[in-house]
């Protein structure tokens, strides 16, 4: 196993020089540190949205899950479409994008955080019971945001619309401190608690004979996937089956069930996979097609494959 | 000793327990019997605290459930449930290892390490240990799942119906497992089992439920007749004693 997290560490940092290098022309330090930044945001988004997705299947228990599901994005596009419908596109443009990625990462936790207190009381099967839940509320989201799409300015509405879709090309990189910080303090609190996820992927009956109820680790996991999620949403845009691909593929990878192997490796193949991709898409193919396209078709086809398996 | 005490337990209004008193001394094989719906599974579920209290008290030892910290009672009480799915990945020695978790939250040492092999050899799991869950038998898969409970090292272990889909080789192999465990070991095993012929065959203890009220408690030659099968599942069934041990005839 050291060996092929040896082989990913290369094949990172290979699609990372490649994504630097490649078909650069004019001024070296202008390309570099022009490059470099949205190479960092390619890092960060495959890091948060593929510990996002380990863990939330860990606690979910369920292999073809992703945070998607609870509504996360759903939420997001609301409180955008609220935000340009009630302020204007252009006021929209002008507000501080770190205040913005703040204010959607607390937003984020608090739903999540109601979700739990409200929907998770004491009892069994509640962690299907508050999945459902998020499936509806996700629907909800996404019927009022389709709603308030109708009454809203067709200008405005493409301010909308260019924020509702995966963008992996044109990253916002002003953003890279804030979402670095952010990441770095839940990455700490998931790498922290990689043990008792460990424990907990036993499921629950096993994991409360050995002193590690799931209901005590589930609420402290979901602030955690809040926080990466938002970081990647404010990012990129928000990512549906993405790191359903990279969990699959992590799987078929790495021949272990811990976590203090499989995070690591998640978060290199999310790499892989985005900077990689989006190497591949701009500078050697020199396709228009953005690369979330692509890693959306993939990670569906996944999907459909994990689910049709399942039935069998 | 695991101490009940008054203990209710209502299901959507249903009773399903109705005010249980037992005690259950240290030591020995204590096997639950009834009809399905008794009681029998939600009381080891409570006993376990897999469900929470809503009346009545548990007491493991001086540990009161609802208030003792999650890891003293890993390191006393450990269950073991019939519908357990596991990543499939796991290998038997990975899975005997979360046994050891109480103790050293994540970090195992030499010790632990010394402590999984003996339980691997001692269930005769050793050539197994690299083998992964998903390609064992189910009494080989039953027998790393004890392995486990037996390397968490607590003094009660708790089995709901663990011969369920075992053959009849496995379901002996299982049952004379864990008599070994009370006798050599003093640990003490709370077994929910539906055959009474098991039940009558290695338990110390008997305790007969029915809508939520134990109905017979004691030694398997002396409660284990016509008139509880009558009783307590309805069914006319005889009973003979053969060297000294009740058996159903079925």
């Amino acid at each position: 196993m050291q060996v092929r997290i040896t082989l990913m560490v290369a094949a990172l940092v290979l699609c990372c020089l490649a994504y630097l290098s490649l078909g650069a022309r004019g001024d070296w330090s202008f390309v570099l540190a022009f490059r470099a930044s949205k190479l960092a945001a390619l890092l960060l988004v495959s890091f948060a949205l593929s510990w996002a997705t380990v863990i939330f299947q860990t606690i979910t228990g369920s292999r073809i899950l992703t945070p998607a599901i609870m509504g996360f994005d759903a939420l997001f596009l609301l409180l955008l479409s609220l935000l340009v419908w009630s302020i204007g596109g252009q006021a929209y443009q002008a507000l501080p994008v770190q205040g913005l990625m703040a204010a959607n990462a607390a937003l984020l936790c608090s739903a999540a955080l109601i979700l739990f207190k409200v929907v998770l009381r004491a009892g069994r099967d509640n962690m299907m019971q508050m999945i459902l839940t998020g499936v509806v509320l996700s629907v909800l989201f996404r019927s009022l945001t389709s709603y308030v799409l109708r009454v809203i300015d067709p200008n405005e509405y493409a301010v909308v619309q260019a924020a509702s879709f995966a963008r992996f090309s044109n990253i916002d990189t002003s953003l890279l401190t804030l979402a670095a910080g952010l990441s770095l303090v839940a990455g700490l609190g998931v790498w922290h608690l990689r043990h008792r996820l460990d424990v907990t992927s036993l499921g629950p009956v096993l994991s409360t004979s050995l002193g590690e109820p799931p209901q005590r680790l589930q609420w402290q996991v979901l602030i955690l996937i809040s926080i990466l999620v938002s970081v990647s949403t404010a990012l990129v845009g928000p990512v549906a089956f993405f790191g359903l691909l990279v969990t699959s593929l992590t799987y078929l990878i790495i021949p272990s069930s811990r976590h203090a192997d499989i995070l690591p490796a998640a978060a290199l193949i999310a790499g892989i996979i985005l900077v990689g991709g989006q190497t591949m898409m701009e500078r050697v193919l020199d396709l228009n097609t953005p690369l979330s396209v692509v890693v959306e078709f993939l990670g569906g086809l996944v999907f459909l494959f994990l689910l049709l398996r399942s039935l069998r | 000793m695991i101490d009940i005490h008054n203990l209710s337990y209502q299901i959507a209004g249903q009773p399903v327990l109705r005010d249980v008193s037992l005690q259950l001394a240290k030591g020995g094989v204590v096997a639950m019997i009834g009809p399905n719906g008794a009681g029998k599974s939600t009381l080891l579920s409570l006993i376990a605290r897999l469900l929470p209290l809503q009346s009545g008290s548990i007491v493991v030892d001086d540990l009161q459930i609802g208030e003792a910290t999650d890891i003293e009672l890993a390191r006393t009480l450990a269950i073991l449930r019939q519908d357990l799915t596991v990543a499939s990945r796991l290998t038997v020695r990975d899975l005997v290892g979360f046994g050891r978790y109480p103790y050293h939250r994540g970090r195992p040492g030499a010790e632990d390490r010394e402590l999984i092999e003996a339980a691997l050899k001692l269930f005769d799991l050793a050539d197994l240990g690299d083998r992964q869950l998903d390609t064992l038998s189910g009494g080989q898969r039953q027998r790393a799942f004890v392995a486990m409970a037996y390397a968490q090292d607590t003094d009660y272990l708790l089995l709901d119906e663990p011969l369920n889909n075992l053959d009849i080789a496995a379901s002996r192999a299982l049952m004379e497992v864990l008599r070994d465990l009370t006798r050599q070991r003093g640990r003490t095993v709370v077994i929910v089992l539906h055959d009474i012929n098991y039940a009558a065959a290695y338990a110390d203890r008997i305790i007969a439920l029915k809508a939520g009220e134990v109905v017979a408690d004691g030694a398997p030659s002396t409660i284990v007749s016509d008139s509880l099968l009558q009783d307590v599942f309805q069914t006319r069934a005889k009973v003979k004693t053969v060297d000294g041990r009740p058996i159903v005839l079925v």
